[in-house]
């Protein structure tokens, strides 16, 4: 334990030097959007609860919302790498919008679920099962 | 000790602090997307959740779209979350603060999105341009020309192959419907999640036939708001 | 600060930013707490006032001066207690995040010319975004605390901040719009001169939209009347009621911050920033560009300037606060959604048809000329024509003011 304790972080020494001193690219987004989107679809996948799994949309659309941003950025863009210009902005924007209108609505049918069936465990929820 | 050796193997002046800020902010957003996962009360989710996008907006601080931070700061933030938090609240009572669910999902689930992240992140690091840094120097990020291109007037250069009369014509359309769907769906959310009791009648009425006691008639026709109110039901 | 660090003392680089961000951080914190302190006497000394009382008298001389510094140590002293069923780790973190909240919305506000924390593009909207954050802190108190009172706390809080937000960012909307430009550094710089200048004497319109922003950011922070999350007679304390000591004084720390902060926003957007009803700076011959003393002496008077706006307007809210009574959640829901939205709606069309018809403003010979208000994007740097880069010239009324561009450059 002690070992991996001490020996992990000297691993991760070359790496976090290495991230420290170059400068940042599109890939370190890419990276970071592919983790809130994966955490996200777990989330959606894992949660009984219809708040949980609303928790899921949101990080899911906010990954991609990462990527539209790395893609629209003018200041992570290596050479000869393509860009999405001012769109990939006005799309995340979108994206924040339309997340909004969606919470809004989502949150309106669990409220209305807690109401008819005392409970936000959507397993509960098979009303409609043939 | 680790900041020691790291000291040691980069000189201080080599860091780039835009990346130290970038690294910061990166790591509290993955680790709070990931607590979410791994978190089984619903508030503490929202919490994890509330600190997730906020390092996001200092993502897209970072990333030069400073106008999308402050949206996400705004309107995600400060006010989708706040909705969703007062969501849990009112539905958080003790057995559904934390429903669990079974271990056989759990690892179901955590297969599926190991083989979800790898396929993603192979997509990330496959593309050579991508992975070059930046290096050009440009000029500070304005908030202006988004503003522009949402009302019709596309003030940067078209990428290549996209037709002259697209590009004029901006982001007006989508915007108005944008709005249009976002005015629906709120109507259509507080038409949805009203609460659906028998008309009582309001208190002034009851007052001036005083028939009953005046606090209960009021209080029940603001049902929405008595649950604010201590002893609401009173 | 960070050049003369670097050029003139010869430290290097990343030391001389560190340095500076301390700096800058440490003032910011100062500007809080040290606030907190003169307001909260200020609090008690008017509240005695107004109910015909004498308020604090006998610690540190006549006037109590030094009654919140015995509080604060009082409350050092106190015993940090935490409720049987809290939840623990929310319970600790929600003061410090309502206090990280305010702190930070301080970043982006200018209290003069150059002395601002960073100079965002996005100011207003920034420093409105990070304001509404602050709410988290108070519901995640409310709910952590276990406890029936804070529950109802968070929860009036929540149906709060739904309401006011709308109206607020309305009302921001604006000075934006008359300034073209969401950088809070312009729009205080472009109404510079006479207090005729100001946009809360741009138009009519502007002035009404004033006190609806008013209303919205007393609505903001929590302030009676609306302070229906700590309504202290009704539950008991609110939010905060399980709190004591340290984490006790961070909440009230966040509201006098927040409260100096709606403040010195209104100040800049409506009342000029920095700049005093009367130019004496440049009408005995200062201006940006005499010198480095001068410019220095001149943001100085700037800084004071907008540190005694910001002080009246929280003067304001105190005597409000004491003043009204408190209003109901649905009274606060109908006046800020019923009534402040439509009245904002109302003023940002009118506002706007204003600018249509008067470009110039209305008294012409106070104003500037119409031709320097025409849109400064269309040449700015970063605005339609890319790749012009040299700082445009903002030719005040009475002085010239050059505007120093601020190009960040990413390594």
């Amino acid at each position: 334990m002690s070992l991996l304790a001490t020996g992990l972080p000297f691993a991760a020494v070359p790496l976090v030097a290495g991230l420290l001193s170059s400068p940042v690219g599109v890939a370190h987004y890419l990276v970071v959007g592919a983790i809130l989107f994966t955490a996200g679809v777990v989330c959606m996948a894992l949660k009984r609860n219809a708040l949980g799994v609303l928790m899921g949309i949101e990080l899911v659309l906010n990954g991609a919302n990462v990527n539209f941003v790395a893609f629209s950025s003018p200041y992570l863009r290596g050479e000869g790498a393509a860009s999405l210009g001012l769109d990939g902005q006005i799309i995340a924007l979108f994206v924040i919008l339309l997340a909004a209108a969606e919470a809004a609505v989502a949150l309106a049918i669990t409220l209305n679920f807690y109401n008819n069936h005392a409970t936000v465990d959507i397993d509960r929820a098979e009303d409609l099962k043939g | 000790m680790m900041t020691t050796v790291l000291a040691s193997v980069v000189p201080v002046a080599a860091v780039n602090w835009h990346s130290v800020l970038f690294l910061l902010f990166a790591a509290v957003a993955c680790a709070c997307a990931v607590a979410v996962v791994l978190a089984d009360n619903v508030v503490r989710m929202a919490f994890y959740l509330v600190l997730s996008l906020a390092s996001t907006a200092g993502l897209f601080f970072l990333a030069g779209a400073e106008f999308v931070g402050a949206m996400q700061l705004m309107i995600y933030v400060g006010g989708t979350l706040v909705l969703l938090v007062f969501g849990v609240m009112l539905t958080a009572q003790a057995p559904f603060v934390a429903i669990k669910t079974s271990p056989s999902d759990r690892v179901l689930a955590g297969m599926v999105g190991a083989a979800l992240l790898a396929v993603l992140l192979q997509a990330a690091f496959r593309v050579e341009p991508w992975r070059r840094p930046a290096t050009a120097a440009v000029a500070a990020p304005a908030a202006t020309p988004i503003g522009m291109a949402l009302l019709g007037v596309r003030a940067d250069e078209p990428a290549a192959g996209v037709p002259a009369a697209a590009v004029r014509s901006g982001y007006l359309l989508p915007f108005e419907i944008v709005s249009i769907h976002l005015l629906v769906v709120l109507v259509g959310a507080a038409y949805l999640a009203r609460a659906k009791r028998r008309r009582t009648p309001r208190a002034i009425d009851v007052a001036a036939s005083s028939v009953g006691p005046v606090v209960t008639a009021r209080q029940a026709a603001r049902s929405s708001a008595s649950a604010l109110v201590p002893g609401g039901g009173r | 600060m960070a050049d003369f660090l670097i050029n003139t003392v010869g430290l290097p680089e990343w030391l001389a930013w560190t340095i500076t961000a301390f700096v800058a951080a440490a003032l910011i914190l100062n500007v809080i707490a040290g606030g907190a302190l003169v307001f909260i006497w200020a609090e008690r000394k008017i509240a005695a006032r107004i109910q015909d009382r004498l308020g604090p008298t006998r610690t540190g001389g006549r006037f109590g001066w030094l009654q919140s510094l015995a509080d604060g140590i009082k409350l050092l002293a106190k015993e940090d207690l935490m409720p049987e069923g809290a939840d623990g780790m929310l319970f600790r973190l929600a003061p410090y995040i309502s206090f990280c909240a305010s702190f930070c919305a301080f970043i982006a506000l200018p209290f003069a010319f150059d002395f601002v924390g960073q100079r965002l593009n996005v100011g207003v909207f920034f420093v409105v975004a990070v304001l509404g954050l602050e709410v988290f802190g108070v519901i995640l108190a409310g709910y952590a605390s276990a406890s029936k009172w804070s529950l109802f706390g968070a929860m009036r809080e929540a149906a709060q901040v739904v309401s006011y937000e709308v109206p607020l960012g309305m009302c921001v909307v604006v000075p934006v719009m008359l300034a073209g430009s969401m950088d809070l550094v312009t729009i205080a710089e472009k109404q510079a001169g006479w207090m005729t200048n100001w946009y809360l004497f741009h138009d009519p319109f502007t002035f009404v939209i004033f006190w609806v922003y008013v209303t919205c950011a007393v609505a903001s922070v929590n302030r009676a009347p609306f302070d229906l999350a700590e309504a202290e007679s009704e539950l008991v304390a609110g939010f905060h009621t399980e709190y004591s000591g340290l984490r006790w004084s961070f909440f009230f720390m966040a509201e006098y911050g927040s409260m100096f902060l709606v403040s010195a926003l209104a100040a800049v957007l409506f009342m000029g920033g920095w700049n005093g009803p009367i130019p004496v700076a440049t009408l005995v011959g200062l201006s940006e560009g005499t010198g480095d003393t001068a410019n220095y002496f001149v943001r100085l008077i700037g800084c004071g300037n907008l540190l005694l706006k910001a002080t009246l307007g929280v003067l304001l809210m105190m005597w409000v606060r004491w003043t009204l009574p408190r209003l109901r959640i649905d009274q606060v829901m109908t006046t800020c959604l019923k009534y402040c939205t439509p009245i904002a709606a109302a003023m940002f069309a009118g506002a706007m048809l204003w600018q249509l018809a008067f470009p110039g403003g209305v008294v012409r010979g106070l104003s500037r000329p119409a031709g320097e208000i025409r849109e400064g994007w269309l040449e700015g740097p970063g605005g339609l024509s890319p790749g012009r880069r040299e700082p445009v010239p903002h030719v005040g009324a009475v002085g010239a003011m050059e505007s120093q561009e601020v190009v960040q450059v990413v390594p």
